[in-house]
């Protein structure tokens, strides 16, 4: 028996998606050919633009499909900063939090490192929250040297909300763009792009029940920025290459049933999650249940515990059949202390000890029930083993 | 049993996990991440701590059908290990980071982790193997492969320890054995090459590493009466019994080459002399453990062998326990003997004890009234 809690890491595959997806692998025709057959296809990556750009309340043109969010993240933050910097080469800030994505600090780092780049790490509280203050006394002191600001819409790890509306507001009255990494966030809770006044959104399939492979970056018509890739020239020049109708159809089927039950999955979900955030914190006074003063998404569960390992309690939980994380997957397996944790003011020790449950479409009671009468030997045996590590 | 399979990256801890497994046991496959900031592709003879090698390990423990982790040691390795070899170095000493890695983490951080999430015993690739005797305590003894054999840096195994730990390995005959089965069992590592440099030291140069470390002062190089022959450009790159690249320019007056006989933190001075001045003829830790059951009567000298370097020779030896001390006195001068090196103590092929050398007096009563003078300045100082 296997008990999947780590929806924020990837999603099953929904049948309506695959449907659409294998159907479309089937038609032949590139969607750029002039004949009938390229039309056909042309037209299916069309509507899928459409249908995506209604799912995220945006004007079609501004859909620019790519291979995935880390793709979307680097589009944005390089694209942004080389086309703000070649209008004004004073513009050389880019403004960020430690408590971002990888996908998002390691970009800004490389431009940091190769292209001139001053960083501005806005200050974080112990809830995750960004401090506001911090960015509006910088805007006004330095407001013409800033190329972008890039701030998540939602924590991948905490599920902490940002309050985007407030950022974009500060920096709109100098006309910065902001990009938002709503990887974690989209099709989790109700957003709308046109309402937003964002520069840039980047978007992922695969965490709202689509394929891996394929995401967007949602460019405001009134935003340029340089590609990173170059050559046809497709997607508004921003995104040169063959054009993916099955993996577009297959992103727009998934944002489309994503928001068709948003307004039942969020309440249903966030019952869930406090089921299981209660259960977890009347099993052990050593939980420490993250970011819980403020808001968050509906479907994401944090923990600390004191005087165990993350990874102690992941090995337990899965020999017992339960999938869990304890914070972003890393590319060697290797877990860290997490680097969000540590930028809220966590010890090393407490950012070693966390684990993160995440609900999704196919969750239901029974798997919290279970998860909560598996959890009490793993935390036995985590804190047996402690800190050894 | 339930046994965690400490797996390398490497063809041994992949061959040893997949008998442990064919022994009948449950076993899961941990990767010991060491560094926190680990190497994409490994490179020269590292065998371990890059990407690539905990992708080779997860590869290993994919085929052979059994479930994986990577735990985090860094930490506790930094601490433990790295930390340890700059100190010992600072200090003059010569340490071996494999056996504090042995004592320190797979035999006891990780062992004691396992322990705790119900695991009985630590299964590793090391060539070594573990008897039982007529009374039923186990020891550790030297491996088949002679010429593979790690018994010398498992000696830190207490008998607690022995309890925990598995070597699927000892009986075997050689590693090419160990390379035909792994190529035989489909693991992709069978032709991987062995490792040989520190883990920690990417490059493999442990004189820059240490330099970048501890800074580079330059300073003397002195023959044993403290003329002054040569220069250095930092005293922690050299190693007692160390013969090449002291740059001395002018040969020796008796045309033989010159040795390091000693490393003199203090005065940031290195002691250079012939060869029969590095002869040690008694060795002393203040600190030592027996490796199983220890010896009855140790307070007596006894015979033995003793071995001070992971692949040097054996050398006869008496033992005893003397006030708390482990004194070690060779039949026959052994050369290039430096303070912060294991002395293990073998009994037959059995390892009994080990201890980490504090002192050593020199073999030179009779070489000449110049070397008693080294003896009390440079090599009895450390």
């Amino acid at each position: 028996m296997t008990v999947y809690l780590d929806y924020a890491a990837t999603t099953p595959l929904r049948k309506e998606v695959f449907d659409a997806y294998v159907e479309q692998l089937q038609t032949l025709g590139n969607p750029s050919s002039v004949h009938s057959s390229g039309q056909a296809v042309r037209r299916t990556l069309e509507e899928a633009r459409e249908s995506l750009a209604k799912s995220v309340d945006c004007n079609r043109s501004e859909v620019i499909f790519t291979a995935g969010g880390t793709e979307s993240n680097n589009l944005a933050i390089k694209g942004l900063y080389w086309q703000r910097s070649a209008e004004d080469s004073n513009r050389n800030i880019i403004i960020s939090a430690a408590t971002e994505h990888h996908a998002v600090i390691d970009p800004i780092e490389w431009l940091e490192k190769h292209d001139g780049a001053e960083v501005v790490w806005l200050p974080v509280d112990y809830q995750g929250q960004i401090d506001l203050t911090f960015l509006e006394d910088f805007l006004i002191r330095e407001n013409s040297k800033v190329a972008l600001v890039s701030l998540m819409l939602a924590n991948n790890e905490t599920g902490v909300i940002t309050d985007i509306e407030a950022v974009v507001a500060l920096a709109n009255k100098y006309q910065i763009p902001v990009h938002s990494d709503a990887i974690a966030a989209f099709g989790h809770i109700p957003f709308s792009f046109a309402q937003s006044g964002l520069a840039a959104l980047s978007i992922s399939a695969h965490k709202i029940g689509g394929p891996v492979g394929v995401g967007a970056l949602i460019v405001s018509r009134t935003t340029k920025l340089v590609s990173i890739i170059h050559g046809g020239g497709q997607e508004r020049g921003m995104r040169s290459g063959t054009m993916n109708a099955p993996f577009a159809k297959a992103f727009a089927v998934a944002a489309e049933l994503a928001m068709a039950e948003l307004d039942s999955e969020m309440p249903r979900l966030e019952l869930l999650r406090d089921r299981l955030v209660s259960g977890v914190k009347a099993l052990s006074s050593r939980a420490n249940h993250t970011s819980s003063q403020v808001k968050r998404l509906p479907h994401n569960a944090h923990f600390t515990f004191d005087g165990c390992s993350g990874d102690s309690l992941l090995f337990l939980l899965d020999q017992q059949g339960f999938c869990v994380s304890v914070g972003s997957a890393c590319q060697a397996g290797v877990n860290g202390p997490s680097h969000v944790l540590l930028a809220m003011g966590r010890t090393d020790r407490e950012a070693n000890g966390c684990i993160r449950m995440t609900l999704g479409n196919q969750s239901t009671e029974a798997d919290v029930d279970a998860f909560l009468s598996a959890l009490p030997k793993a935390l036995e045996g985590a804190l047996r083993a402690g800190l050894t590590s | 049993m339930k046994v965690l399979a400490a797996m390398s990256g490497g063809v041994d801890s992949a061959v040893a996990a997949a008998r442990a497994v064919e022994a009948g046991h449950e076993v899961v496959g941990v990767h010991l991440a060491l560094s926190r900031m680990p190497g994409t592709l490994r490179t020269g003879s590292r065998g371990c701590c890059t990407i690539e090698d905990s992708m080779d390990a997860q590869r290993a423990a994919n085929v052979i059908g059994i479930p994986y982790y990577v735990w985090d040691f860094s930490e506790r390795f930094k601490l433990e290990v790295v930390d340890d070899f700059i100190s010992e170095y600072q200090s003059g000493r010569t340490p071996n980071p494999c056996m504090r890695c042995n004592e320190r983490i797979k035999f006891a951080a990780l062992l004691e982790k396992g322990l705790a999430l119900g695991f009985d015993a630590v299964c590793t690739g090391h060539y070594a193997s573990i008897l039982t005797d007529s009374e039923g305590n186990l020891e550790l003894h030297r491996s088949m492969a002679l010429a593979k054999d790690q018994s010398y840096v498992l000696g830190v195994l207490t008998a607690e320890q022995l309890q925990h730990s598995m070597f699927p390995l000892g009986h075997t005959a050689s590693k090419d054995l160990i390379r035909a089965e792994a190529a035989q069992r489909g693991l992709s590592v069978a032709a991987k090459p062995d490792s040989y440099d520190i883990c920690f030291i990417p490059e493999g140069d442990t004189q820059d590493w240490l330099a970048d470390r501890l800074g580079n002062t330059a300073g003397e190089i002195v023959d044993m009466q403290g003329n002054v022959l040569g220069g250095h450009q930092g005293a922690h790159g050299f190693t007692v019994g160390q013969r090449k690249g002291l740059q001395l320019g002018k040969p020796a007056a008796d045309g033989k080459p010159r040795y390091v006989l000693a490393v003199d933190v203090n005065t940031n001075r290195v002691v250079v002399g012939p060869q029969q001045a590095l002869a040690v003829v008694e060795l002393v830790g203040n600190k030592f453990t027996w490796c199983g059951k220890p010896k009855e009567n140790a307070e007596q000298f006894f015979p033995a062998h003793v071995q001070v370097r992971a692949h040097g020779e054996q050398v006869a030896c008496q033992v005893a326990i003397v006030a708390n001390s482990m004194v070690i006195k060779c039949d026959e001068p052994i050369f290039g003997v430096a303070p912060g090196q294991t002395a293990v103590i073998y009994l037959g092929t059995r390892v009994l004890a080990q201890t980490t050398i504090d002192d050593t007096v020199s073999a030179v009563d009779s070489f000449s009234t110049a070397s008693a003078s080294i003896s009390a300045s440079a090599v009895g100082a450390v």
